[in-house]
């Protein structure tokens, strides 16, 4: 089992509040990732479910056991840290044994020399040398359990790390930001691994990211915090698409989503940059924000179609995507908008006509909230 | 263009070869002189080893040992004579045991008190960190009086312990330490305890290894400075020989019946220090990266 649940979790280091009443229910055996810029507070989150440290106020639950006052080592949960915190001066077999000896030696089985005179030892030598053995197949890392954490590379080490959580088999892992230490393929790399892993070990994962690809690509679910609260918890596809405020729609995806000032007449039709919502929507304010992602824009030549002109000013080009920065007056602010490069390349200055692909948006309010 | 900054540098390393002349020449004049007779060091001659002459030597027959037994070279004579004439084995064993006890009980004290004054939050910190500063100030001579005079009412003047207990906790060691837990990364501090250790064992187990080059350049100043002390030792060691420590030792030469006698002196100096020197060249490297780890530079 692997269920664990804060409830109304405060902290806060000196007077900076770090988080604020949140709460979170983490179901059994999923992949919650915990994503937000960062100094969000969902570090410290993850620290506070470890139990490094300790919440001001509120409770954390874990099977259904209040855990506010249980020592780290004792959640039974294992952590794999962003610089992997392996012990430099033991080989990877020995860091991987460590959690084991500390949890099933006794205090006289652990002291040196005398240790290897108890008998009950050596029984429990073996079984963590099988596990041990067992986890470095599973990560395939066997033949690298003689050498020391510097001999290795940056994603030896990451899966020794892993390792290291692995053998204790806790009843969830928590990770913290483990594969911004990455170059950016092994990253790729690495995520597909790991996503691998969860679903072969079954486990309880909670992820810290502050990078959303890695929360989209790999959650069951993740939770969007932003300066020390919870702002939505959802399947990726839903945070993405459905948005529950503006500032969950401009910290997920990438590039970053287009506002728009928008009116809306008292029928409830929404008009923004001369284009015309085709849906109505049941509000009182006068005044709103339009939320549209760079795919859901195009560049038309339809004249046709309600659209607004602006200048190209730079060009992204990604090869599969090339994405168009335009300026559309010269006092706003530059917006996003997607081209396929098979339309062929538009330079630098070039005046175009923007219009939305679909006819949808989002539409929220001035302070944030969002509009259904 | 290129002729000029010739100059620029040879100014620079005929500076820093004068600063080398200034403090090797006292080594060269000792080594010298213990490989001389006692007319070659008084008329400055015979280069740095001397004419090596065999002789017999007129302070030795004076202490009670045959003609035949006084009569060699002089490099041979200064060696021998010097052993003869002070335990100086024993000097070097006493300075073994003050130094190697006072570098292990240093540790054992410096290492959890940094530890705790680096990566544990604890109300009034900051203010015991500011008192190891300020300790740091405190010259040893300030207090040698109140210490002396502690010791002496213990009983503990003219013991190992009087050599050793005033040392065991270093201030500077605890800085030191503590600067260098600085660095060590919180996580692996978070890794250890989530595997099960204490606070304690973080300490030895993981801490220790990981500061292994730190304690090294801490062992190089604080086994130099303890090897090389002459003020304590000659406090609290008023009269017992067998305590002497290697600095102690060598003023026995000084003074008495036969105190123009350099060679033997030069020769014990020699024997002295050859120690230091030998485990200087050995951790050279380590040394070096020692002192500009500690910010010393």
């Amino acid at each position: 089992m692997g269920t664990i649940s804060l409830k109304n979790i405060n902290k806060s280091f000196g007077s900076t509040e770090v988080l604020k009443q949140l709460s979170l229910d983490i179901q059994d055996g999923e992949f919650l990732t915990l994503v937000g810029p960062s100094g969000c507070g969902k570090s410290t989150l993850l620290k506070i479910i470890a139990g490094l440290e300790q919440q001001n106020s509120g409770d954390v639950i874990i099977d259904d056991k209040n855990v506010n006052s249980t020592r780290a080592s004792k959640r039974d949960l294992a952590m794999v840290f962003q610089s992997y915190a392996l012990y430099p001066h033991l080989t990877v077999r020995k860091n991987l044994e460590t959690p084991l000896k500390l949890r099933d030696y006794s205090f006289v089985e652990r002291l040196p020399l005398v240790g290897n005179f108890v008998p009950s030892r050596k029984e429990k030598k073996k079984s963590i040398d099988d596990l041990v053995f067992k986890t470095s197949e599973t990560l395939k890392i066997t033949e690298l359990l003689d050498r020391k954490p510097g001999q290795l590379s940056g994603g030896q080490r990451q899966r020794a790390a892993l390792g290291r959580a692995m053998v204790r088999e806790p009843v969830a892992f928590l990770m913290d930001e483990p594969l911004s230490n990455l170059d950016a393929a092994l990253r790729v790399h690495m995520r597909s691994e790991l996503s691998e892993l969860h679903n072969s070990l079954k486990t309880t994962f909670i992820y810290v990211t502050h990078d959303q690809a890695e929360a989209l690509t790999m959650s069951t679910r993740m939770a969007v915090m932003i300066d020390g609260e919870l702002l939505q918890l959802d399947t990726p596809s839903e945070v993405y698409n459905n948005p529950s405020s503006l500032r969950v729609a401009e910290f997920v995806g990438s590039p970053k989503i287009n506002t728009f000032a928008a009116q809306i007449s008292s029928d409830g039709s929404v008009e923004f940059m001369g284009i015309k919502l085709e849906r109505k929507f049941n509000t009182n304010s006068q005044k709103a924000l339009v939320a549209v992602r760079p795919e859901h824009l195009e560049i038309t030549k339809d004249s046709n179609k309600p659209a607004f002109e602006a200048t190209v000013s730079y060009r992204e080009n990604l090869g599969s995507d090339i994405f168009y920065h335009v300026q559309v007056d010269q006092s706003e602010s530059k917006i996003i908008v997607r081209g396929s490069p098979q339309a062929g390349l538009i330079s630098n200055g070039e005046t175009v006509r923007i219009s939305l692909s679909h006819a949808e948006a989002m539409l929220f309010e001035t302070s944030g909230e969002r509009i259904r | 263009m290129l002729a000029r900054h010739y100059i620029g540098e040879s100014w620079k390393h005929g500076l820093l070869i004068i600063g080398a002349l200034i403090v090797l020449i006292p080594f060269y004049m000792m080594v010298s002189m213990s490989l001389k007779s006692q007319q070659e060091i008084q008329s400055i001659s015979g280069g740095l080893v001397g004419a090596q002459e065999i002789q017999t030597f007129p302070v030795c027959t004076k202490h009670g040992y045959t003609e035949e037994v006084c009569t060699m070279r002089p490099y041979k004579y200064n060696f021998w004579f010097a052993f003869k004439k002070a335990p100086i084995p024993r000097y070097l064993m006493n300075g073994l045991i003050v130094t190697v006890s006072i570098f292990l009980i240093q540790v054992l004290i410096a290492l959890p008190c940094s530890y705790a004054l680096a990566k544990l939050r604890f109300k009034g910190r900051e203010f015991v960190f500011s008192m190891v500063l300020f300790c740091l100030l405190i010259p040893v001579h300030a207090i040698a009086l109140p210490l002396y005079v502690m010791l002496a009412k213990a009983g503990l003047v003219d013991t190992y312990a009087a050599l050793i207990i005033p040392w065991t906790i270093s201030v500077f060691g605890i800085f030191l330490m503590r600067q260098f837990f600085m660095t060590v990364p919180d996580e692996l501090i978070d890794a250890a305890r989530m595997d099960g250790m204490g606070e304690y064992s973080i300490v030895w187990k993981v801490m220790l290894p990981v500061a292994i080059p730190a304690l090294l350049a801490f062992a190089i100043f604080s086994v130099v400075a303890h090897w090389n002390d002459y003020f304590w030792p000659r406090i609290v060691i008023t009269g017992n020989r067998d305590l002497f420590t290697p600095p102690l030792g060598i003023r026995e030469f000084r003074g008495g019946i036969d105190s123009d006698e350099f060679g033997p002196m030069m020769a014990s100096i020699v024997t002295v220090t050859i120690p230091l020197i030998v485990a200087f060249i050995v951790a050279q490297k380590r040394f070096v990266e020692g002192i500009t780890m500690t910010g010393m530079k």
